[in-house]
C-alpha cells in the first residue's frame, strides 16, 4: 500500500472509532428526525388534553358562539357570579373560565380568561378570533351591511411564480421552500467546513506538540502527511454525512411505517401542518396538492450533486489553510491570531447568505458565489433558486484552482511550521517560508 | 568504504547560517559521533540526511549515489524530541510506523514480536501509549526506529530518559546493530557514551566542522603528555623533596594516608620514577589522555575566542 494510503487509513480509522464520532453520528439523525417527527405527532394528535371552559358572558353577546371540538368543550354558566366560577376552576371542575364583563352601550371588546395552568396558544387564538368575528359582524350590521355579503366578497389570491428558461419551459417555484433550503444548505456547508477543518488543524498541531512529526516526516514527505490527513478527515466527513442521510431516512421511514403513513404526501402534509400549526386549520385537498408540487419542484439531483461538489472543494480549500495554521501553533491557545483570517470569509459568506436568499440573482450574489473563499456557501444558497450551469461550473473551477494554489502555499508553510518550536511568528516571517527550498 | 558523504553542504535560514560548507565522510559499519554545542547545526545536518530539508548548496551521497527518495526507507531516525500518538495502541502504532517505512504488515508483526521480546515489553502490545511511562515509551520508540533494519541509523541523544539498566540494554543493542552491518550516526552531548561507543567523530561549531577523526587519534593528537604516578611512602617530606627537583609537577594526597599522587606533563618521566623508587614503592603509572569532554570544551572555546 502506498504511504499516502496508509496515512489516510490511519486518520480515518482513528477518527471513526472515536466515541465522539459514534455519538454524533447517531445523535444527529435522532435530533433531526425529532425536529420533523415531534411537530407531526403534535399536529396529528392535536392537544393531548381535553379542556373544559366555563363561559360567564355578562354581556350576552357571545353565548353559543363558541363551538365545541374534540379538544375542548364550552359550558355556559349564565347568571353565575364569576367569583364562584373561579372557585370551580380552582377546584378543577373546569380548566379555565372565560369572563366577558357586562356592557351598557358599547359592543364589548374586553374579556378575561382565568386559569390555573398556562392557557394554550391555540385556545387564546380561538377565543379572540371568535369574539373578533362576532364584533365585526355586529359592527357591519349596525352600518347596514349584511355580513353574508362580506364573506362572499372575501377572496384569496393564489399567486404562482413561474420561472422560464430560454427554451420556453416553465416551472413553478416556491420561494419560501427555496429560502429555507438555501439557508439550510449554506449552514450545513458552513458547519461541516468549520467542524472538519478544525479537526484537521487539531490533528496537525497534535502531531506537532506530540513531537511525533519528526519521526513521520523522516518516513514520508510532509506534503503526503498533510494531504493524507486532509483526505482522511474528508472521508470521515463524508461517512458522517452519508450515515446521517441514511439514518435520518431510516428513522423517517420507520416512523411513517409505525404511524401507518406509508403515503409520503400525507407525511409532508403533517410537516407543513406542524409549521402552520397556529392556523389550526385542517389541510385542504388543495394544500396536499401544493405540497406535492413543491416537493416535485425541488431538483434533489442537482442539489445533492452541487452540495457534494461545493462541500468537498470548499472543505479541501479550507482544510489546507487549517493545516497550515495547525503547523504554526505550539499549543491551541495561540492559534487565534492565525485562525481569524480563515474564519472571516466564512462568516462573511454566512451573513451575506441572508441577503443572497432574497436576491439570488443580484450582482453581489453572483460575485459572492464566484469568489472561491465564499463560493462554497454562497453558491449553495443560490442553488435551490436555479443557477445557470456556466456559473456553477465556473465557480467550481475557480474553487478547484484556488485549492491547488492554496495547497502549494500551505504545504510550504506546513513543511517549515511543523518543525518550528518556541518561536513567536509573524506573517512577514511566514511569507519568507514560501521561498525556502 | 564510505557510506555517507557530505560534501560542502551549506544551509542558510533567514537570520543565520546553520551549516557552512560542511563536509563529512562516514565509513561503513561504524558508530560515528556528531558532537557540538547547542545550535551548532547538528539537527540541521540530520534533517538534511533524512530529507526533511534540502541543502542550499553542496551534496550528500549514500553509497556513492546522490541522496534521493529511495534512501528514506534505508534510514532509521530517532529524533531528540520524540513522541508517539498518545491515543494509539503500542502494537498498532509500531506496525503503522513500520508500514510507513515500507515493511509489509505481516513482516512488521513478526519483527516487532522479536524486538518486543528482547526488550521485555511484549505485555504492552495492546496498551495505549499514554498509559506508558516515559522510559517505556522510549523503548517503543527505539524499536520503531530500527524495525525496518535500515543500513543507516541516526540516533539523536538516544540515552536521554533511560535508567542505567535500560541505557545499558540500549547500548548493547546499538553495538549489535553495528556488528550486523549498520552504519550509525550518534548525536549526543553525553561524552561518556561517545568514548564508549564511537569509532570516529566530527565536532561541529557554528555550522563548521572543527575537528574530525578517529576517537583514538584525536585523543592522541590532543595528548598533553600528562602522566600520573602514584607512590607509596610513609614519609611525605621525602616525596616532596623529590618533587621539588621537578618543574611542572602537581602533588596531591590520595584517600590512603601513605599514598601520594604526582602529576607531570612529561612523556618520559623515567628520571622521576627512578628517584621515587628509591624512597618508596611505585603503586601505579599511567598515561592520561584528555577526555572527549575536555577536548570538546577546549576546541569550542578556542574557536569561539578566535572568531
Amino acid at each position: 500500500m502506498n504511504k499516502i494510503g496508509l496515512i489516510i487509513k490511519r486518520e480515518y480509522m482513528t477518527r471513526v472509532r472515536k466515541r465522539s464520532f459514534l455519538i454524533l453520528t447517531f445523535l444527529g439523525p435522532i435530533v433531526m428526525a425529532a425536529i420533523y417527527i415531534i411537530p407531526i405527532m403534535l399536529a396529528l394528535h392535536g392537544g393531548n388534553d381535553h379542556m373544559r371552559v366555563a363561559v360567564v358572558d355578562e354581556s350576552h353577546w357571545f353565548e353559543n358562539r363558541f363551538q365545541d371540538t374534540k379538544d375542548h368543550t364550552f359550558v355556559l354558566m349564565p347568571g353565575q357570579p364569576i367569583d364562584s366560577v373561579k372557585n370551580l376552576v380552582k377546584s378543577g371542575v373546569f380548566d379555565m373560565a372565560l369572563y366577558v364583563p357586562p356592557t351598557q352601550l358599547n359592543i364589548p371588546s374586553n374579556a378575561v380568561v382565568y386559569s390555573i395552568r398556562q392557557v394554550p396558544m391555540e385556545m387564546e387564538t380561538y377565543i379572540s378570533s371568535v369574539m373578533q368575528k362576532e364584533i365585526e359582524d355586529q359592527k357591519l350590521m349596525a352600518k347596514g351591511v349584511d355580513p353574508e355579503i362580506v364573506s362572499a366578497v372575501k377572496t384569496k389570491v393564489n399567486l404562482s411564480i413561474m420561472r422560464m428558461d430560454d427554451k420556453g419551459n416553465e416551472k413553478e417555484t416556491f420561494t419560501k421552500v427555496q429560502f429555507f433550503l438555501g439557508i439550510g444548505l449554506a449552514m450545513m456547508v458552513y458547519m461541516f467546513i468549520l467542524f472538519f477543518g478544525g479537526q484537521v488543524m487539531q490533528g496537525v498541531s497534535e502531531e506537532k506538540t506530540n513531537r511525533i512529526i519528526e519521526v513521520i516526516v523522516s518516513s514520508v514527505k510532509p506534503f503526503q502527511l498533510m494531504m493524507g490527513k486532509i483526505i482522511g478527515v474528508s472521508l470521515v466527513a463524508l461517512t458522517q454525512f452519508v450515515l446521517w442521510v441514511l439514518l435520518t431516512g431510516g428513522l423517517y421511514l420507520g416512523f411513517s411505517a409505525h404511524m401507518g403513513l406509508s403515503n409520503p404526501e400525507l407525511l409532508s402534509q403533517g410537516t407543513v401542518m406542524a409549521q402552520e400549526i397556529t392556523a389550526n386549520d385542517a389541510m385542504s385537498n388543495e394544500g396536499v396538492q401544493n405540497i406535492v408540487q413543491i416537493v416535485q419542484s425541488i431538483d434533489f439531483g442537482t442539489i445533492i450533486c452541487s452540495f457534494l461538489i461545493f462541500f468537498i472543494l470548499g472543505y479541501l480549500l479550507y482544510a489546507t489553510l487549517y493545516a497550515a495554521v495547525g503547523s504554526l501553533v505550539d499549543n491551541n491557545t495561540d492559534s487565534q491570531q492565525f485562525t481569524l483570517p480563515i474564519t472571516v470569509p466564512l462568516i462573511v459568506a454566512i451573513i451575506t447568505s441572508f441577503y443572497i436568499v432574497n436576491n439570488p440573482d443580484s450582482g453581489l450574489s453572483v460575485w459572492l458565489s464566484m469568489i472561491p473563499f465564499t463560493s462554497p456557501i454562497s453558491m449553495m444558497v443560490r442553488i435551490p433558486f436555479g443557477v445557470p450551469i456556466w456559473q456553477v461550473v465556473l465557480s467550481a473551477v475557480l474553487l478547484a484552482g484556488t485549492f491547488v494554489l492554496m495547497t502549494w502555499m500551505a504545504a510550504k508553510i506546513y513543511r517549515t511550521g511543523i518543525l518550528m518550536y518556541g518561536k513567536k511568528l509573524s506573517y512577514k516571517e511566514i511569507f519568507k517560508w514560501l521561498k525556502y527550498k | 568504504m564510505t557510506k555517507i558523504t557530505v560534501n560542502e553542504v551549506t544551509k542558510k535560514y533567514a537570520d543565520h547560517t546553520a551549516l557552512d560548507r560542511m563536509s563529512i565522510d562516514i565509513p561503513e559499519q561504524c558508530i560515528y559521533g556528531l558532537l557540538g554545542p547547542n545550535g551548532a547545526g547538528k539537527t540541521t545536518l540530520i534533517r538534511i540526511l533524512n530529507q526533511i530539508t534540502a541543502p542550499d548548496s553542496g551534496e550528500v551521497r549514500i553509497n556513492g549515489e546522490a541522496l534521493c527518495q529511495k534512501h528514506i526507507a534505508r534510514i532509521g531516525y530517532l529524533p531528540e524530541e520524540r513522541g508517539l500518538y498518545k491515543k494509539m495502541k503500542v502494537g498498532e502504532q509500531a506496525i503503522y510506523l513500520a508500514e510507513l517505512k515500507g515493511i509489509k504488515k505481516a513482516e512488521a508483526q513478526k519483527r516487532l514480536k522479536a524486538w518486543f521480546d528482547k526488550f521485555e515489553i511484549s505485555g504492552w502490545w495492546d496498551k495505549k501509549v499514554e498509559e506508558l511511562s516515559k522510559g517505556m515509551q522510549q523503548k517503543v520508540q527505539f524499536v520503531t526506529t530500527v524495525i525496518h533494519e535500515p543500513e543507516i541509523l541516526i540516533f539523536d541523544e538516544p540515552f536521554s530518559g533511560f535508567d542505567p539498566i535500560n541505557a545499558n540494554l540500549l547500548k548493547e543493542a546499538i553495538l549489535e546493530l553495528r556488528d550486523k552491518g549498520a552504519t550509525i550516526l550518534l548525536s549526543t552531548h553525553n561524552m561518556a557514551s561517545v568514548e564508549e561507543l564511537c569509532d570516529s567523530i566530527t565536532l561541529i561549531n557554528h555550522g563548521k566542522s572543527i575537528l574530525q577523526g578517529k576517537v583514538g587519534d584525536i585523543k592522541r593528537q590532543h595528548d598533553t603528555h600528562q602522566r600520573e604516578i602514584v607512590v607509596r611512602c610513609d614519609d611525605f617530606g621525602k616525596v616532596m623533596a623529590v618533587a621539588d627537583t621537578y618543574n611542572n609537577i602537581k602533588v596531591e594526597s590520595t584517600d590512603l594516608p601513605d599514598e601520594t599522587r604526582l602529576t607531570v606533563f612529561d612523556d618520559s618521566p623515567n628520571d622521576l620514577i627512578h628517584q621515587l623508587l628509591q624512597i618508596g614503592q611505585l603503586v601505579s603509572y599511567k598515561e592520561v589522555l584528555p577526555s572527549m569532554s575536555d577536548i570538546f570544551i577546549n576546541e569550542v572555546q578556542s574557536q569561539n575566542q578566535a572568531s
